[in-house]
């Protein structure tokens, strides 16, 4: 399957970059690890008349946490580099639980967590692993740079905020306040598969309770869920089994799940809450041994 | 290169709106170099334009792994790569794997573990198999299993692919055992 014909441009700057989409007057793609665009050029879903590919750009592939706790992923940071990092799975519990269930070992080496984000496939694995750690996008364009939610970001399936001519830079995660706790499920019918349902829980934990809680979920809508309602159940509490159990049942009331041969909508509901009781188990169990 | 200009293009008429790009490559320790138009996949340069028809294109939909090879030694889909992303970088496919004389250990432990039937995931698998053993020379049955997961098989059930996993990673250990010390993980495996 050929892709329709586009013009190839490789900048080696940001700004070049910048220069280029805005040049191509909306119909410029960006091209980073290409994982989930070029299966979408291939079968014609996606057409850009230009793609901009970002590869040759140096000092956009790092991981790393500022002096504050803020951690910062490049535009060109893969999932592999997420998966084997080990000062991640520390700093990061979330990203570091998802890393090694998005897609599967081949496509991991060359997909980015910022690129996924801003593909904005409902079934994409990052943007709720985002949304739950309130991350955002720093996006650059002719006019300077400057930050968007990911919450914010996603305005329908395969949708962002994003202008034409604004490229993601990075993706950040603010600091937290206090000890990061939180895991990343996905039910899927075979490795590498898409999400049936996807879920993301992160916690922040100061003297003992929850300062700060967040939940996204992913494949059981039109686009990402922030499921705050459920994630302000947690806040407060002492992540106790009942916490746990309000929050699980207000995930399951926000999907908005459709029937499918991934499974029905009442299945991928309960699913839902299995999976945030089963992250709120494995957090409180990690605190016990902690203590 | 002006008949490989010919073979590397989609077979449909020419758009002067789209401009031809030179790309130049090592592809098995060889410099080699083509005209391509920005759409032409990785894969099908190196089957079509190159003529390596080793790499096997199967799904063409980024599920399978068949067309996996190793891009500056990283497994990579090669038909979800554009062929102009190899200028100026390393590719190594199934064909570069064996010498003149001799199987590399991974292409041994496939044939001594019957690790196929069909052979059309094959080629894909050893190279993904070749990346694994080099960063992780003694994998467990369950890392294996892992890191091959981007690779499909309709025919083995996986279980000999494991096995002759496993096999190449002790036959690779034991050359650089007796290659004596700093060896470990040198591609010319068959050699003591």
């Amino acid at each position: 399957m050929y892709p329709s014909r586009f013009r190839y441009e490789a900048p080696s700057t940001v700004a070049e970059a910048v220069a280029m989409l805005a040049a191509a007057d909306g119909e410029a793609k960006i091209l980073a690890g290409g994982q989930s665009l070029i299966p979408m050029m291939k079968l014609r879903f996606a057409a850009p008349e230009m793609i901009v590919d970002i590869n040759g750009i140096g000092g956009l592939d790092y991981h790393r946490a500022d002096p504050d706790g803020t951690y910062r992923i490049g535009a060109l940071c893969r999932h592999a580099d997420l998966e084997k990092s080990a000062a991640l799975a520390d700093a990061q519990p979330t990203i570091a639980a998802a890393a090694p269930v998005v897609a599967d070992p081949l496509v991991r080496t060359r997909g980015t967590l910022v690129g996924s984000v801003c593909h904005a496939d409902p079934q994409g694995d990052w943007a709720s692993v985002m949304v739950s750690l309130e991350g955002a996008i720093v996006a650059q364009g002719p006019k300077g740079r400057r930050s968007i939610q990911v919450a914010d970001l996603i305005d329908g399936p395969f949708q962002t905020v994003l202008a034409p001519d604004e490229i993601a830079t990075e993706a950040v995660v603010p600091a937290p306040r206090g000890a990061r706790a939180g895991g990343y499920l996905k039910l899927e019918r075979r490795v590498g598969d898409f999400a049936t349902v996807g879920v993301a829980v992160s916690v922040e934990i100061s003297g003992g309770s929850v300062a700060r809680a967040g939940i996204g979920l992913t494949g059981v809508g039109p686009a990402t869920i922030n499921a705050s309602d459920a994630a302000a159940a947690l806040a407060g509490t002492v992540l106790d089994a009942s916490a746990v159990d309000a929050a699980a049942q207000l995930a399951a009331e926000a999907a908005q799940p459709r029937s499918d041969h991934r499974g029905s909508a009442d299945y991928k509901r309960h699913v839902v809450a299995t999976f945030v009781r089963r992250i709120g188990a494995q957090i409180q169990r990690s605190e016990q041994e902690a203590a | 290169m002006s008949t490989l200009f010919e073979e590397v293009r989609p077979s449909v008429a020419a758009d002067d709106a789209v401009p031809v790009r030179r790309v130049e490559l090592t592809v098995n320790g060889e410099r080699r170099a083509a005209d391509v138009e920005p759409r032409l996949l990785l894969a099908h340069l190196l089957r079509n334009g190159f003529r390596l028809t080793g790499t096997h294109t199967g799904c063409d939909t980024t599920n399978c792994g068949a067309c996996t090879v190793l891009y500056d030694g990283v497994p990579v889909k090669s038909c979800t790569m554009f062929a102009v992303q190899a200028d100026g970088h390393e590719v190594l496919t199934v064909e570069g794997l064996a010498t003149a004389s001799e199987l590399h250990p991974i292409q041994e432990g496939f044939k001594d573990e019957h690790g196929l039937q069909c052979g059309f995931c094959t080629p894909g698998m050893m190279l993904a198999a070749k990346a694994l053993l080099e960063e992780n020379p003694n994998p467990s049955e369950d890392e294996i299993r892992w890191e091959l997961s981007g690779n499909l098989c309709r025919c083995t059930g996986y279980q000999n692919i494991v096995k002759a996993v496993m096999w190449a990673a002790d036959k690779l250990g034991a050359n650089a055992e007796s290659d004596g010390a700093g060896d470990a993980g040198d591609d010319a495996g068959g050699e003591g």
